[in-house]
């Protein structure tokens, strides 16, 4: 086992998934040569050649588009947009089509398509290249939504990614790329898809978080009887985890540093009061993002959920 | 032609846009250019025009009946459809937009589920097993892109195989269009793209839908092959096809084949066509229609007469009234049947929505 990095351990995972299987290929802009902007993709076009790593023309709708096409014809292409601020060009072909086809079909194509983008804040590059818009893809039936806080977790909710018989939207904190090591197997293993996991255990509340804020939520929890959640898979999320959780500790704060309104913290604060409101003893609170657009570097620490704002929450809950 | 700058300069790439046809207005075919087509096969495209013309004037009166829901007619675009559906080996992939149901029909579509699909049951876009078709694909020219990944497909693993998609004039000016155009021509695909120019995309014409002189022209700017064929010649449609996929499946690379026809009907059944087109530029075209052609040529060469075209005609509404009754005496979908493609396995929330449909009585 390897010390690895995010970009280590996802590289790992394509490398694997393709000496497996000669049916997933890669596609994006700068995925072969260069070997993706992030060099997740690094040295894998000389490993599998220019026909399995393919670099395509700048055009975000037509990679997903011909990986939809490579998808029913019976491959598994794992496409990269090179950041998420870049994808909504794809959105047409994601929602329109990756999202409908074995339903449009009535199960004779499926799609089992992986598009794995960049996403979130905290890197000082240029506007659009720091997006969360995760919600938009949960509102999206027929797409799983995957969010790895991890380069353990990286790795194996990748290759279930790709085993998936449906399409999976992958985002990869770009904040948690080359900023956390972990020990990383080498060989398969495979983390389920719509399953969460308890990162730390504890009584009084819930912290539920996902992707780079998740590191947030458990610096935050110290010092407080808290259980901090990790969703990891976004759509379809982990009632079963989550509301039990909820039922021991009854209460419950939402991290996340896309936009306040129809954030994905929404959903979960709907589901809980649905499901479970008879267990709560507060109100369900919510530390986002403001409704903004994402600010530049020189603003984005004010944008950006701070240990200091979880930590106003869980005391103003803990009142309760 | 006005220049930007004046100084002398020096051509570095000239280009032709041409025009096939084979079968003139009067029925008469240049011997030249006629494809291999023995008497059989020239019988049975008349037989497949014919069939085609009786489904879709079939799904028109069954709109009108309240008995389907909103169709878009293939009226005078028969011999694109057909033609080049008839050009096929039966191995390639079809991705289709939405108006061809003539397409469906020559490749032995089932009319029953063309019928039940029109009426909302989504069952009928369930395409039996064998045939390559893609379902019917309603927003415009995004099945572009998907053609263009069927043929990466192909080549990643190593199937000789080429991959045809149909679109519109209306699809020439969208983004997937030029995107996958543009990808068709870099990783040169074996892809073969029928664009139907019917001159009319709803209200537009294709005079301002394009400042190009035509359509066929765009494929030269992204590095392949364009060419206008007369549309309501069969013989024209099905020569260019089956060229097409010859060179394709040499490796030679995609080609675009620019169909020039003309929509007859309104765009659909809820379209109005006389708020926007003259009554004299539709009968203009109804002298070129592409069964009078056909006829005028069969006639002339002992291949038709009355009785065989009576015969033909009742075959024809035979096949059509029987896949009428066969698609209304289907039992109804089950409304959880929304639910059970969605994904290969359904969520525990859907697995709530599902079983909550299932005990909802519907009255």
């Amino acid at each position: 086992m390897a010390q690895l990095n995010m970009v280590q351990a996802i590289n790992l995972a394509l490398r694997e998934e393709m000496e497996l299987n000669p049916d997933v290929v890669l596609l994006g802009e700068d995925v072969g040569t260069d070997g993706g902007v992030f060099r997740v993709s690094e040295g894998l076009q000389g490993l599998f050649g220019a026909a399995r790593v393919i670099d395509t023309p700048l055009a975000e709708s037509a990679i997903v588009g011909t990986a939809i096409g490579m998808a029913i014809y019976g491959l598994r292409p794992v496409a990269e947009i090179q950041f998420m601020g870049f994808i909504y060009p794809a959105f047409d072909q994601i929602f329109s089509h990756a999202a409908r086809i074995r339903s449009r079909s009535r199960g004779r194509y499926s799609c089992p398509l992986v598009i794995r983008t960049p996403y979130g804040c905290g890197i000082k590059a240029p506007e659009f290249h720091e997006e969360s818009s995760e919600a938009f893809f949960c509102h999206m039936p027929g797409i799983k939504v995957v969010v790895p806080s991890g380069p353990y977790n990286a790795k194996g909710l990748l290759l279930s990614a790709i085993r998936d018989p449906d399409p999976v939207i992958f985002l990869e904190p770009t904040r948690l790329y080359r900023l956390i090591r972990e020990e990383v197997p080498d060989g398969e293993y495979l983390l389920p898809l719509g399953r969460a996991r308890v990162v730390r255990e504890g009584n009084s509340v819930t912290v539920m978080a996902w992707g780079s804020m998740l590191h947030r939520a458990m610096e935050a929890a110290e010092g407080y009887d808290a259980e901090v959640v990790d969703l990891m898979t976004l759509s379809p999320f982990d009632e079963e985890t989550l509301f039990a959780s909820v039922r021991k500790t009854g209460r419950v704060v939402i991290v996340h540093e896309a936009p306040h309104t129809g954030g994905f913290g929404a959903e979960l604060a709907a589901a809980i009061a649905e499901m479970e409101i008879l267990s709560l003893r507060g109100p369900i609170l919510r530390v986002t993002g403001p409704d903004a657009p994402v600010p530049l570097a020189k603003l984005v620490d004010h944008y950006l959920p701070s240990v200091e704002r979880i930590r106003k929450a869980l005391d103003e809950l803990m009142k309760y | 032609m006005c220049y930007l700058i004046t100084m002398p300069r020096e051509p570095i790439a000239t280009f032709n846009v041409e025009r096939l046809r084979i079968l003139d207005e009067a029925g008469n075919a240049d011997d030249a250019l006629m494809p291999s087509l023995g008497e059989a096969d020239i019988r049975r495209l008349y037989e497949l025009l014919i069939l085609s013309r009786t489904f879709d004037k079939r799904a028109i009166s069954l709109q009108r009946e309240g008995r389907i829901g909103t169709y878009p007619s293939m009226l005078g675009q028969e011999a694109s459809q057909v033609g080049s559906a008839y050009a096929l080996a039966g191995t390639e992939w079809i991705f289709p937009s939405f108006r061809e149901m003539g397409m469906f029909i020559t490749l032995g579509y089932p009319i029953h589920l063309l019928f039940q699909y029109w009426a909302g049951d989504e069952r009928g876009l369930r395409i039996p097993d064998g045939l390559n078709i893609f379902p019917v694909c309603v927003s415009v020219g995004t099945q572009i892109p998907h053609a263009v990944g069927a043929a990466m497909g192909a080549r990643i693993r190593r199937d000789n195989r080429a991959v045809v998609c149909y679109f519109g004039d209306g699809g020439t000016s969208k983004g997937d269009f030029h995107e996958g155009f543009n990808l068709a021509g870099v990783f040169r695909l074996s892809l073969v793209f029928i664009c139907q120019n019917n001159q009319w995309a709803i209200s537009l014409p294709t005079g301002q839908q394009t400042a190009a002189a035509t359509l066929a022209q765009k494929a030269l700017a992204y590095g392949f092959e364009g060419v206008q064929v007369d549309g309501n010649d069969v013989f024209a449609v099905y020569r260019a096809v089956r060229d097409a996929l010859v060179k394709a499946e040499n490796g030679n690379g995609p080609t675009f084949i620019e169909c020039f026809t003309y929509r007859m009907a309104n765009h659909t059944t809820a379209d109005d066509a006389g708020r926007y087109r003259s009554a004299e530029e539709v009968e203009a075209w109804r002298g070129k229609d592409p069964i009078l052609r056909l006829e005028r040529f069969m006639s002339k060469k002992g291949l038709w007469n009355e009785s065989y075209a009576k015969e033909t005609a009742a075959k024809a509404l035979d096949a059509v009234d029987e896949a009428v009754h066969q698609a209304e005496n289907a039992p109804g979908p089950a409304p959880e049947e929304m639910l059970d493609y969605v994904t290969a396995s359904l969520s525990p929330r859907q697995k709530r929505q599902r079983d909550e449909m299932m005990q909802t009585e519907w009255t």
